[in-house]
């Protein structure tokens, strides 16, 4: 269910690195929770990201929802199609529904990210706290 | 042994939406069902075919005896002597001041009973607040415990429920009702709704409710109708123009600043807020309900302020996405003379401020 060369965080975030680059983007537990998706709000190509600081949001039609920088680094690109198709971090949010890439400013950061299995136990034990 | 005191109160369909997956929300102090399929999808459905909520946490109270028509006409705001038997009005239940204790639905059942359909979370306070009242021939009776309450909307509402049902449903005017039989059960079936869609809001025993709800189901499925949470609700009724409470109106709001002057009638006797009302009516108010939708880019909310001229003027009550518009609307309250269609305003999305336009609500009205 969760990729495993992804690493993720407690705010449900994912990473994909690939030498300093990395890809950003929520996991399926956070777009179920959210909902239906109709707005995300991306940080600007060059922002200067810093890890646990809020890079933007996804409003769903019930809430909005903060996104936390997962890693350091600067922004580089931006999933624009999301601007107008923003159902697919329902539809795929490990996938086509990512949310920005960046040049990693701090690398070692991804070390203490959780790992799939970590993660999947962290949703799990959510869910039934519930 | 006592007990453990459950925190949230729940309907008699609480075990059948887990069971068909719903996402749960504590809706003042109700257990309820969030969404089931989703909220673009329910909507969907309740405005191209039919959608089935169950509404069973509205409260209800009935009043009766001889003076029963005087005491609810001395409660609310609306005229009670214009309405027939099997004839419902929207009207408000006001404090002294003028500000809303509640917004019902007033149901005329005989000369000598009312039936009225209020809010969920105001249940109580709205039973302390009529009973408090009764100083005439009448009972006021809370009767919440003996009725769930199912709201069937949608173009195919009609003909879904009419498969359940005898009575001839298209012969029911709209917000009027009869007392008749679906499935068996005696049932209240009134044309009302809180979608903007044709629709119908029945009221039966709670024990039968998990058995009619799946009749109805059943009788839908042939049009595709959705179980639909309060999520959509929300998106239906905003759609609509609608107000909720604790949103449009609440303690410090008065009718006329809600744009609900045609629930009030200065002359049909005496009722609780009137010399309040009539004295904001020869004055006029200074704020007002208007809606509007962005041009800029982003969702304009639940309590965002608003702002005129780089100044806060006022306030969001309800905004989101509309799924049937596909635009961000929403209602807000302005000053008076700034409440009009066109007006330019500009309205706090975190730490932006982002452009929206004034537009009359309601946003979406069905083809008749």
């Amino acid at each position: 269910m969760y990729p495993e060369d992804l690493h993720y965080t407690k705010q449900h975030e994912w990473v994909r690195v690939s030498d300093d680059m990395a890809v950003i983007g929520i996991t399926d537990y956070a777009q179920k929770e959210l909902g239906d998706i109709v707005y995300v709000d991306l940080p600007r190509v060059g922002a200067t990201l810093q890890q646990g600081t809020v890079m933007g949001s996804v409003e769903s039609v019930k809430a909005v929802s903060d996104i936390y920088a997962p890693v350091s680094g600067e922004v580089t690109e931006t999933n624009d199609a999301l601007s107008t198709a923003p159902e697919k971090l329902n539809e795929s949010p490990h996938g086509d529904g990512w949310l920005i890439k960046l040049r990693l400013s701090a690398p070692n950061e991804v070390s203490a990210l959780l790992s799939a299995e970590a993660y999947q136990k962290y949703v799990a034990e959510e869910e039934t706290g519930h | 042994m006592t007990q453990p005191i459950p925190r949230l109160q729940a309907t008699a369909l609480n075990s059948v939406h887990r069971k068909m997956g719903a996402k749960m929300v504590d809706f003042g102090g109700w257990d309820m069902p969030l969404q089931y399929s989703g909220i673009l999808e329910e909507h969907r459905a309740v405005r191209a075919s039919v959608g089935i909520f169950d509404v069973s946490h509205m409260g209800e109270i009935e009043i009766h005896g001889p003076d029963a028509g005087v005491l609810t006409n001395y409660v609310t705001t609306n005229a009670v002597a214009k309405l027939q038997a099997g004839q419902i009005h929207y009207a408000g239940l006001l404090y002294e001041h003028g500000g809303f204790v509640d917004d019902i639905l007033v149901h005329k059942v005989s000369d000598d009973r009312y039936f009225l359909c209020v809010n969920a979370s105001n249940q109580e306070k709205d039973h302390r607040h009529i009973a408090g009242a009764n100083r005439f021939q009448t009972t006021v009776d809370f009767a919440s415990d003996r009725y769930s309450q199912l709201a069937v909307q949608g173009p195919r509402a009609l003909e879904t429920l009419q498969k359940l049902t005898t009575a001839d449903l298209a012969a029911i005017g709209y917000y009027h009702f009869i007392d008749s039989v679906v499935a068996e059960t005696p049932t209240r079936i009134a044309r009302t709704g809180y979608t903007g869609e044709d629709g119908f809001e029945i009221y039966f025993a709670p024990e039968q409710s998990e058995r009619i709800w799946y009749k109805i189901l059943d009788a839908g499925q042939e049009f595709g109708i959705k179980p639909c949470g309060l999520g959509a609700r929300n998106t239906l009724r905003l759609e609509a123009g609608m107000a909720l409470y604790g949103h449009e109106i609440h303690a410090t709001i008065t009718p006329f600043e809600a744009g609900l002057a045609w629930i009030v009638k200065l002359d049909k006797g005496d009722f609780i807020g009137r010399a309040a009302l009539a004295r904001q009516k020869q004055q006029g108010v200074t704020r007002k309900l208007i809606g509007f939708e962005m041009t800029g880019r982003g969702i304009g909310r639940d309590d965002y302020e608003v702002f005129l001229d780089g100044s806060p003027a006022g306030w969001v009550t309800s905004g989101g996405p509309s799924p049937t518009l596909n635009k961000n609307i929403g209602m807000c309250y302005l000053p008076a003379e700034h409440s009009k269609p066109g007006q330019r305003i500009r309205i706090a999305i975190r730490n932006q401020l982002v452009d929206a336009v004034t537009i009359q609500a309601p946003f979406y009205k069905r083809m008749k």
